[in-house]
């Protein structure tokens, strides 16, 4: 059994040194599909990151009107926390803190400054910042404030505003994740209907050889294993070259990513997925080459 | 130790090779299987190696009906029976060395064997100072040499030798010829197909005649008849 397997592996490294030519076509074309796979991957992560980033900037607030009490506003912001599981979080503005916020955001402007003394009195209303944990649960929030129990405190909820946006948002996410996938997976089918024709011509050329040892009395291991061996030294190589090109191209497409997508390096989104990166990268390679081998060589075992 | 029964074998739709053949090698016997070119010699050969199945009747090897064995025991009978095929069937991608090297460890002898043994071969079959090079690299005599060295390597208890001789010089198929006979003079089978009426006369042996898919005879001590 032992002897078996160290005479497929010696004769698996025979034929892969005496077939250079063959492989280094099949390590080629092996690359297209792995990187396939590697790109829809960090495009997964970065379009995720655009919707997280997106999803965190998105917001209901609730003005409350000018006579409400500050221990009104805070029994609401209790009453919310405990009947909605959906809120993630809420903070609340007083008067005083969204005047000053905005005396900071606008100082180094003097038309508003002049504009908010022409005013005299502080014009900001009391306010509650409600965040969810999923996008859709503003509606619902929304729609609780404005006709739930509150809605006569309530001056107005400001949400419709950033609705169309968000949603419009949601729509182009899905429809580029969509697209992205029906595309990838076409090009994934056709290089591994390319990967599996290299790899037909150059197990056809040992068509004549594969007869000859079931004529011998080889048993179709012993003929098939050189076979699916070179198929995953293949892989293997088509592997360590896709991590390298992966890698550097993540590295070099970084910083033109992070204009796109604010906060979002896709250098260190490779880095810290390195594990499974590899994982598909191997899994693709040296998967694609075995079966390759296994079924194209199967086809000739017949005698 | 091998029998023939009835054995028929027609090729789709209505191609007729064998028509009912039967006859009967016993352990230790050299029988030359003749006839002319297309006279069905190496299907008859096939058959044995369950390389093509009988249309009707049996095959049996050493009492075993060969049409029962599954792929596997097919494979151990093919380790046993050495042929040398009329067209070689060498392994183009291996070297000589390699090629009698690949039939021991199919069968999975050891390697200080295999280098023993390979060498040896290659002495007596002339090929040693071709040991590395591709069968492509010989010439016609040579391959046929190599075909030979492989059939024989394992010391198998029957040698088939499908028309061995087809494309040799005198010279060569003289030293084929007596590389059989010592064989058989070892106490094993040798069934030796040929159209070579010369070379059948001479030997003096048990003579099987094919013609258009009969036995039409089979001498003790024949000649080429035909
Ligand atoms: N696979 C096949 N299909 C159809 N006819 C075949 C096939 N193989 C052999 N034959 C025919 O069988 C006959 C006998 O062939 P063969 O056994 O090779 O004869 P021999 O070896 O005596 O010259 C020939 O007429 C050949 O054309
Ligand atoms: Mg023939």
């Amino acid at each position: 059994m032992l002897t078996n397997f160290k005479r497929i592996l010696k004769f698996a490294g025979n034929d892969f040194s005496r077939n250079r030519g063959n492989n280094a076509a099949a390590i080629f074309v092996l690359v297209i599909p792995i990187l396939l796979a590697t790109s829809l991957f960090l495009f997964q992560g970065l379009s995720q990151s655009v919707i997280s980033q997106i999803q965190s900037k998105m917001d209901v607030t609730a003005f409350f009107k000018e006579d409400v009490a500050e221990e009104d506003i805070l029994a609401v912001r209790d009453e919310l926390l405990r009947v909605s599981s959906e809120v993630k979080s809420i903070q609340y503005v007083s008067k005083e803190k969204a005047l000053q916020d905005f005396i900071d955001r606008h100082k180094d402007n003097p038309d508003f400054m002049q504009a908010l003394a022409e005013v005299g009195v502080n014009p900001f209303l009391a306010s509650l910042n409600i965040l969810t944990d999923q996008p859709h649960q503003y509606e619902k929030v929304s729609a609780f404030l404005e006709s739930g129990p509150f809605s006569e405190l309530i001056e107005k909820v400001d949400y419709s505003q950033k609705k169309d946006t968000i949603e419009k948002f949601s729509n182009i996410s899905s429809s580029i994740n969509k697209f992205g996938f029906i595309l990838g997976g076409v090009l994934f089918l056709i290089a591994i209907l390319v990967v599996f024709n290299t790899i037909k011509l150059s197990i056809d050329n040992s068509k004549d050889e594969i007869t000859a040892m079931r004529l011998v009395g080889a048993s179709n291991w012993f003929i098939r294993g050189p076979f699916i061996i070179q198929g995953m030294i293949c892989g293997f190589i088509a592997f360590l070259i896709c991590l390298i090109v992966s890698g550097v191209a993540a590295y070099f497409l970084s910083p033109k990513i992070e204009i796109l997508a604010p906060g979002f390096s896709i250098f260190s989104y490779f880095i810290s997925n390195l594990g499974i990166i590899a994982l598909i990268q191997i899994g693709f390679g040296v998967g694609l080459g075995v079966l390759a081998g296994f079924i194209l060589v199967r086809s000739y075992l017949k005698v | 130790m091998i029998k023939f029964q009835n054995v028929t074998k027609t090729y789709p739709p209505d191609t007729t090779v064998l028509n009912n053949v039967s006859f009967e090698i016993k352990l230790g016997e050299f029988v030359s299987i003749v006839g002319k070119s297309g006279a069905g010699k190496t299907t008859l050969i096939r058959l044995l190696l369950g390389l093509e199945k009988p249309t009707s009747g049996q095959i049996l090897f050493k009492e075993t009906n060969i049409l029962h064995k599954k792929r596997s025991q097919l494979q151990e009978l093919r380790q046993k029976i050495g042929v040398i095929y009329q067209d070689y069937k060498l392994l183009g991608h291996k070297t000589v060395y390699e090629n009698i090297a690949y039939v021991m460890a199919v069968k999975g002898e050891k390697d200080e064997k295999i280098k023993k043994e390979v060498a040896n071969i290659l002495e007596i079959t002339g090929l040693s100072a071709k040991a590395d090079n591709f069968p492509n690299e010989l010439s016609g005599g040579e391959q046929q040499r190599l075909a030979v060295a492989r059939a024989i390597v394992n010391q198998p208890d029957v040698i088939v030798a499908d028309e061995p001789t087809g494309n040799l010089d005198p010279y060569n198929t003289y030293e084929v010829i007596s590389l059989l006979n010592k064989f058989h003079e070892t106490g094993k089978t040798v069934i030796f197909a040929s159209h070579n009426k010369e070379i059948i006369n001479k030997l003096g042996k048990r003579v099987i005649t094919l013609e258009e898919g009969k036995v039409i005879r089979d001498d003790k001590k024949g000649r080429f008849i035909l």
